[in-house]
């Protein structure tokens, strides 16, 4: 008995997504969104970093296409930067979440018993307390800073990916190959690398793209609190608290940090949705 | 009372041991002496001994737990470091901002969810749903806070009919209060409102392929008339389950959004006393938020009950 | 003038390969007091058909030609209307009685809703006569069940429901679809009889849809075979039983379990499988598993031969089949 291939390997993917609106527009969203971070470390406007004294609080024009904040820095190009830290902090965290996450969830799919009970029951912890004031807790306790930032959003995807790594596994278990598989006397690891861990890899692709959404979410709302990253690295959450306190001379400040965060988050959720309908057509008929 | 209930109920008894054991652990390795911080950095060493000693800081650990919890549970709390106060006075004074504001948030929450989701199933792939759906997308991704920020630009700094900020107290009169409160809330409601309209929208339609509607259409109900009278409620199973998840989210997000606009909520409090190594009130503070949390989960529970008849079938 | 009358009914359903006809072309009557059968394999086409009548086709499907009760044309029925007919003037049974009641609703308020919907009763006096309702069709202790859910329930009781509430505005025409499929062997002759019973008390129309020959053998005057949405042979039941003046027919009729100790010979099959609808043959549909299959088979869809008095047959060899009988 074979491997049921991954659907995303079916033929036609390719031709199946580029017509599926909602793939196209997320893919196109977060494609400018890493390019922007590409370029971002040969070319800007300005050097990001570059304070005009002269040139505080401009309004957008030419030469200060996004207008410049209270530093005299060219806010275009800092926005530019700022994609840089969003991604790393969303794939370093993601990854993090991911990696403990899908160990727990196949580790209880494949024991059962006491062992899922006690890996359920932890995760319910966690997920019951509500993940904001966790890494409020954790940045504080281990300073404000990327790397605490990043450790304190990893740990909550931790149980995203623990739980829907066991669901999905536990349905795999079930299918008659892994029970072939079985009867031909493999043991639980190499069922769960070689058959289990193949068919939950889409689920996992689909919910890793929303996670770093959340993520991105998440980084943007710790930096704005002053928990997330450091002066002087630019930061879309910190770019809008420093706005907030010019709000009055200066409220365009406070529009474009914005903007980019929320098309991040859009582009990713769009990109997400539309794997999930390229990938289970079940689900697509809902929508 | 039955089984269900009952096993919610040690989960609820089981979560709170669970939250201020680990709240407690936090604090203890928390850098920073409560004593120092409060004296100074030039206090002298005897003074910051004494000060440690009044404060019980010199007990072990678990005395000191076990105090906490019993002075918790008999109602007499710790002292604020940082404002001299008990910190049961703090935290009620603070949840008189922080739980309307919820509850507001809340309420904006379903009344604008619950109708679109409804209607975007009903209008399944037309053009009513496909603008649901849409304007829902692009409130998922706009951040709470950045909402807030865009709500003080344009009703404070472009309109000036509201104020950016602030909180003028419940004494200057309710409606000054609740227009205090109205901003934030709509900046925590949105978010939640676009999530919970699509899971409602799906939720609905899930329903609507059941046979039970089509026999309800069968015996000569009309398509309206079979959505409000049989779908809804069965669809409101699974919505309920997220909205109890919602409201813990929002209690959570108003921590960022009273940052945003400067109200004297839990949230706000419990971000300061942080930064301030404020014990007392950060642990008290943190398990009212998630007893608050387990309550809500309770409560959900119960609401279940009420809604779905097959979960009575498991009395004892 | 009967009381149903279908002509030429055609329904086109959108399926994911294109557009498919589910039902091609039938035509059939139905009085006040008959008994007709409908049976066929899964997917050919009974189930919409019953679901045409009753106008509950699914969104994107399109109907062609006519079907009238007392005379009055319903495929051009506005939906007002049509609600007005539902539940009142006919009713419908389903097959899963544990799907097919609200799960969140009392038995009694789910019995009572057609009454207070298009009688005008008052929810005392729907009540009252729900009590009536569920005591007629044999549920025990029925003043209980009123407040009771569906769960609280076995199958063949909930069908019991299911039938009260089709029985409450008593309606001139009934349409149970496989009624029995999803009870216990022992329970399915109960509800075949009471539905018969309740048939006869009440003078109703009966479209009994069914996969099972027994089942239509049992119960009904009149059947009618389906295959690829068309009906291949139609006539009084005793008549088609001593002919089978189709391939389909005897197919269906030597693939049924028998009852009685097991014999080495393996369960009769029909070869092939059912031919998706949107990949439907211009001929007969059969043709592709037919043991007669001819070339002129696939010239177009066979014509209705005559085989007796009201027995017809959609099969260019049905006269040789009946006479090498």
């Amino acid at each position: 008995m074979t491997v049921a291939a991954t659907p995303s390997a079916a033929p036609g993917f390719a031709a199946r997504a580029l017509r599926h609106p909602s793939f196209v527009a997320g893919a196109v969203l977060t494609g400018l969104i890493v390019l922007m971070a590409l370029v971002s470390y040969v070319w800007t406007p300005h050097p990001p970093l570059e304070m005009t004294v002269s040139q505080r609080l401009k309004p957008p024009s030419e030469a200060w296409w996004l207008g410049t904040d209270a530093f005299g820095r060219d806010v275009a190009s800092l926005i530019m930067a700022g994609a840089r830290n969003s991604i790393l902090v969303g794939v370093v965290a993601v990854g993090i979440g991911m990696t403990a996450g899908v160990a727990f969830g196949l580790y209880a799919s494949a024991k059962r018993g006491w062992t899922e009970e006690i890996v359920m029951r932890l995760s319910d912890f966690v997920f019951a307390f509500p993940a904001i004031l966790s890494a409020v807790m954790l940045t504080a306790l281990a300073g404000a800073g990327t790397a605490n930032s990043i450790i304190a959003i990893g740990i909550f995807n931790v149980p995203v990916f623990a739980r829907i790594t066991r669901a999905a596994a536990n349905s795999v278990w079930a299918r008659e190959f892994v029970l072939a598989a079985r009867a031909a006397g493999k043991g639980g690891f190499r069922i769960t690398v070689e058959h289990v861990l193949p068919n939950i890899v889409s689920i996992l692709v689909v919910q890793a793209t929303i996670q770093f959404a959340i993520a991105i979410l998440a980084e943007a709302a710790l930096s704005y609190l002053g928990l997330g990253t450091r002066p002087p690295d630019p930061s879309w959450g910190r770019m809008l608290n420093e706005a907030q306190a010019h709000i009055f001379r200066s409220p365009t400040l406070a529009v474009f940090p914005g903007i980019a965060i929320a098309l991040s988050v859009l582009g990713l959720n769009l990109l997400g949705d539309g794997l999930r309908d390229l990938i289970d057509p079940r689900l697509a008929r809902k929508r | 009372m039955n089984l269900f209930l009952l096993k919610r109920f040690a989960t609820f008894i089981a979560t709170l041991i669970g939250t201020s054991l680990v709240v407690f652990l936090v604090l203890e390795v928390l850098p920073g002496d409560p004593a120092l911080v409060m004296l100074g950095p030039d206090a002298n060493e005897d003074a910051v001994a004494a000060l440690r000693d009044k404060l019980g800081l010199n007990q072990p650990a678990v005395t000191r737990y076990l105090e906490w919890i019993g002075g918790l549970v008999t109602g007499s709390f710790g002292q604020s470091y940082s404002y001299g106060v008990s910190t049961g006075e703090l935290i009620v004074e603070r949840l008189w901002v922080t739980v309307p504001l919820a509850l507001m948030a809340m309420l904006m929450t379903v009344v604008i969810a619950l109708p679109l989701g409804i209607h975007a199933a009903s209008k399944h792939n037309k053009a009513g749903d496909v603008v649901v759906m849409g304007v829902s997308q692009l409130g998922i991704a706009i951040p709470n806070f950045w909402f807030g920020i865009l709500l003080i630009l344009f009703f404070a700094v472009q309109l000036g009919w509201a104020s950016a900020g602030g909180f003028p107290g419940w004494d200057e009169g309710v409606l000054d209060g609740i227009s205090a409160l109205f901003l934030p809330a709509i900046a925590l409601a949105l978010v939640q409102a676009a999530i919970l309209a699509r899971f409602t929208r799906s939720a609905v339609l899930d329903v609507l392929r059941e046979d039970f509607v089509r026999t309800a259409r069968a015996k000569g109900l009309t398509r309206r008339a079979a959505l409000w009278g049989h779908a809804v409620r069965n669809a409101l199973i699974p919505v309920v389950t997220i909205m109890g998840l919602q409201f813990s989210n929002l209690l959570a997000g108003t921590v960022v959004i009273e940052n945003v606009f400067q109200l004297p909520g839990l949230g706000r409090l419990v971000f300061q006393a942080i930064a301030n190594r404020d014990v007392p009130v950060v642990r008290d503070a943190v398990v009212i938020l998630a007893a608050k949390v387990v309550i809500i989960n309770f409560v959900v529970d119960l609401l279940y009950a009420w809604i779905d008849p097959r979960l009575k079938a498991h009395d004892v | 003038m009967p009381l149903l009358e279908v002509e030429n009914l055609t329904v086109t359903l959108a399926t994911n390969r294109g557009p498919g006809d589910a039902v091609r072309n039938v035509a059939f009557a139905l009085d006040r007091g008959e008994t007709l059968g409908l049976v066929g394999e899964s997917g050919c086409g009974k189930s919409i058909t019953a679901l045409a009548l009753m106008s509950l086709l699914p969104e994107r499907a399109r109907i062609a030609g006519s079907i009238r009760l007392d005379g009055r044309e319903l495929t051009t029925l506005g939906e007002d209307q049509l609600c007005g007919l539902r539940g009142d003037r006919m009713a419908m049974i389903f097959q899963e009685p544990m799907t097919s009641l609200n799960p969140v609703q009392t038995i009694g308020r789910q019995v009572a809703e057609p009454l207070i919907l298009h009688k005008g009763m008052t929810r005392a006096a729907a009540r009252e006569r729900a009590l009536d309702l569920l005591d007629r069709v044999g549920l025990p202790n029925p003043a209980a069940r009123l407040d009771q859910f569906p769960h609280q329930l076995s199958g063949g009781q909930r069908q019991r429901v299911m039938i009260a509430m089709a029985l409450a505005c008593d309606p001139d025409l009934l349409i149970a679809d496989e009624p029995t499929t999803a009870l216990d062997v022992t329970i399915q002759g109960q509800i075949l009889d009471l539905i018969l019973d309740l048939v006869e008390e009440r003078g109703m129309a009966l479209l009994l849809i069914s996969h099972d020959l027994g089942v239509i053998a049992e119960t009904t005057q009149r059947m009618m075979v389906m295959y690829g949405g068309s009906v291949v042979e139609a006539g009084p039941t005793a008549e088609v039983f001593a002919r089978m003046a189709h391939p389909y027919t005897r197919g269906l009729f030597a693939a049924r379990p028998k009852l009685g100790p097991a014999t080495e010979t393996p369960l009769a099959t029909i070869a092939g499988v059912v031919p998706e609808l949107a990949d439907l043959p211009p001929g007969c549909p059969f043709a592709n598993r037919c043991p007669l299959m001819i070339p002129p088979c696939n010239d177009g869809l066979p014509p209705p031969l005559p085989m007796g008095p009201d027995h017809i047959s959609r099969c260019i060899r049905a006269r040789e089949l009946v006479a090498s009988a």
